[in-house]
């Protein structure tokens, strides 16, 4: 009993973490539902069937094409000029550093709704009305993914001081070698973590796509259409396998990281 | 921070122009398209044309006929909020102050539900509230819900999935708070005869507050915009403004009204965050 009394914050907190995984587990089971209707979302029999089949509706299979395309595109192009920026705001003076935070920062609070329809007011007045699809749909993810790359870099930059790039200077390492050999390993993990938040924004955005897509149909909006008439329980399946994938290279990256944190410990 | 000196020259311009024109262009400029999209008159459309009409009386229109599902989205979104604040603190708690050595890991698993779909996620929710499944049979063992009482399609639900996608908004600024805290100020308060409620509220909320504030924001802003919880766990009743606007721009195809309930939306909410940033006195957070 005492026990529980001293623990009681620890014990309250897991709950809420191992809440916040019971939707997953949902999500997980439901891939391997065998549903008897398609009108009740609930589980009635197991089978392997939707992970041996998974592109029996090839319209969800086009839809998530479409999502991957657009979200690797979107990522690379976000965490480029992201980290770019992130550099700018950590290492240079510049007119209008400290007012440009807030350039950076809103996007991120604004609602999507607001964000989504203001940018289709703008396609439309400037004519492209007719050309919504993959580019405008680009135009969004890159908008929405920048700030959060931004951030995301700039803590790790501003988290790490350069004395080591100092001591590099001082050996007689070029400008570009400093940069290279000792800024960029450093920076590294900050950029392939705002990279992978990047890309999971992009594959996950219904709201501003949705208005700015045209003709086109993300996984997201997919889901969204099925959803009306009942979902094939497919779409579980490419739900547990971004899961799976996501935590496996988020894991991947904090081990290498606590790996190069000790062997930097060693030296 | 560190000590870095700051470089000048034109360096610092060419890194940082391009994503600040990405920006401006299509974060910036389109909310003039927005605002003058709500002053044209509504009998355009995307086919024939727009009409500059500066229509303010657009605003009326659209208050008058929307203010339900206006107040509505923010009343969920503001007890969603308030659901996500007491979750959100006790486990941000947890992480910062008793989890030792545990702390990256249990960081990465508070994110880690949220890389799966947010649609997927919120429909699961239809399962787990279902008529037919155990936490309605729960309740109404316990005489909470009645014998005919549900759970699914109504705010109930639309309010528990918004309080359950937006929870890592709120963790992890109250979670960057609260790990900066420094134990001794804790530790002097209980040898100044606090109990662990006093020291709690006189010493720890205090200085958690920042990450109180940054976190309900940045729960209570999405939420309130949110229309998928809205229409996949509710009912007709329970249409939100987010819905709405989506509907007007597409099934309707009127930009105009649709343009006046997004700039209202916006400006409802930066009225509301700007009274309740000046009430909590952080205005140095922006």
């Amino acid at each position: 009993m005492n026990w529980i009394r001293r623990h009681l914050v620890l014990i309250l907190g897991l709950l809420v973490l191992a809440y916040t995984f019971v939707p997953i587990a949902v999500v997980v089971l439901m891939s391997f539902n065998d549903p008897a209707t398609r009108n009740v979302y609930r589980f009635d029999g197991f089978t392997l069937h939707n992970w041996t089949n998974m592109c029996e509706d090839p319209a969800m299979c086009d839809a998530l094409w479409l999502s991957i395309r657009v979200g690797l595109l979107a990522t690379l192009v976000a965490t480029l000029l992201g980290t770019l920026a992130a550099f700018a705001l950590v290492r240079y003076d510049f007119f209008g550093r400290s007012s440009s935070n807030l350039l950076i920062f809103l996007p991120m609070a604004a609602p999507e709704i607001v964000l989504g329809s203001s940018l289709l007011t703008l396609f439309v007045q400037g004519g492209f009305a007719g050309q919504l699809g993959f580019w405008t749909i680009f135009i969004a993810h890159v908008m929405f993914c920048l700030s959060f790359v931004v951030v995301t870099v700039r803590s790790r930059l501003a988290g790490m001081d350069d004395t080591l790039e100092q001591a590099a200077a001082d050996l007689y390492a070029t400008p570009s070698q400093t940069f290279w050999r000792v800024t960029f390993p450093l920076v590294l993990p900050g950029i392939l973590g705002a990279a992978l938040l990047s890309f999971s924004l992009s594959f996950d955005d219904f709201i501003i796509t949705n208005l700015n897509s045209g003709s086109e149909t993300t996984f997201p909006m997919y889901v969204w259409g099925a959803a009306r008439v009942g979902v094939p329980m497919q779409v579980n399946v490419v739900g547990t396998l971004m899961f799976v994938i996501s935590v496996v290279i988020v894991v991947a990256v904090e081990l290498n990281n606590r790996r190069r944190q000790k062997a930097l410990a060693a030296t | 921070m560190a000590d870095t000196t700051r470089r000048r020259g034109w360096v610092g311009y060419a890194l940082f122009l391009p994503a600040a024109a990405w920006l401006l262009v299509f974060f910036v400029v389109p909310f003039y398209s927005l605002f003058a999209t709500s002053l044209y008159d509504q009998s355009g459309s995307d086919f024939r044309g727009w009409e500059m009409t500066y229509e303010f009386g657009n605003y009326a229109d659209a208050i008058e006929q929307y203010w339900q599902p206006l107040l509505r989205a923010i009343l969920y979104a503001g007890i969603a909020t308030l659901i996500c604040l007491v979750l959100g603190y006790v486990l941000a708690y947890a992480i910062a102050f008793k989890s030792g050595r545990w702390k990256t890991l249990l960081l990465v698993l508070v994110i880690a539900p949220f890389f799966t779909s947010f649609l997927l996620r919120t429909l699961s929710w239809q399962l787990l509230l279902a008529d037919d499944w155990y936490i309605v049979d729960f309740l109404q063992f316990l005489h909470i819900l009645g014998p005919d009482d549900r759970l699914l399609n109504t705010p109930v639900a639309v309010i528990t999935g918004l309080a359950y996608n937006f929870l890592p908004f709120m963790v992890l600024p109250l979670f960057a708070s609260i790990d900066k805290i420094d134990h001794r100020l804790i530790e002097a308060s209980g040898d100044l005869y606090a109990n662990p409620v006093a020291a709690f509220f006189k010493v720890t909320w205090p200085l958690s507050l920042p990450g109180v504030v940054s976190g309900t924001l940045l729960t209570f802003i999405p939420a309130a915009g949110d229309y998928i919880n809205a229409q996949l766990l509710g009912n007709t009743n329970t249409r939100v403004i987010g819905s709405v606007i989506e509907g007007q721009f597409t099934d309707a195809n009127n930009s105009a009204i649709a343009a006046s309930l997004s700039m209202s939306l916006m400006v409802i909410i930066l009225v509301m965050v700007f009274l309740y940033i000046r009430r909590a006195g952080t205005e140095d957070l922006l």
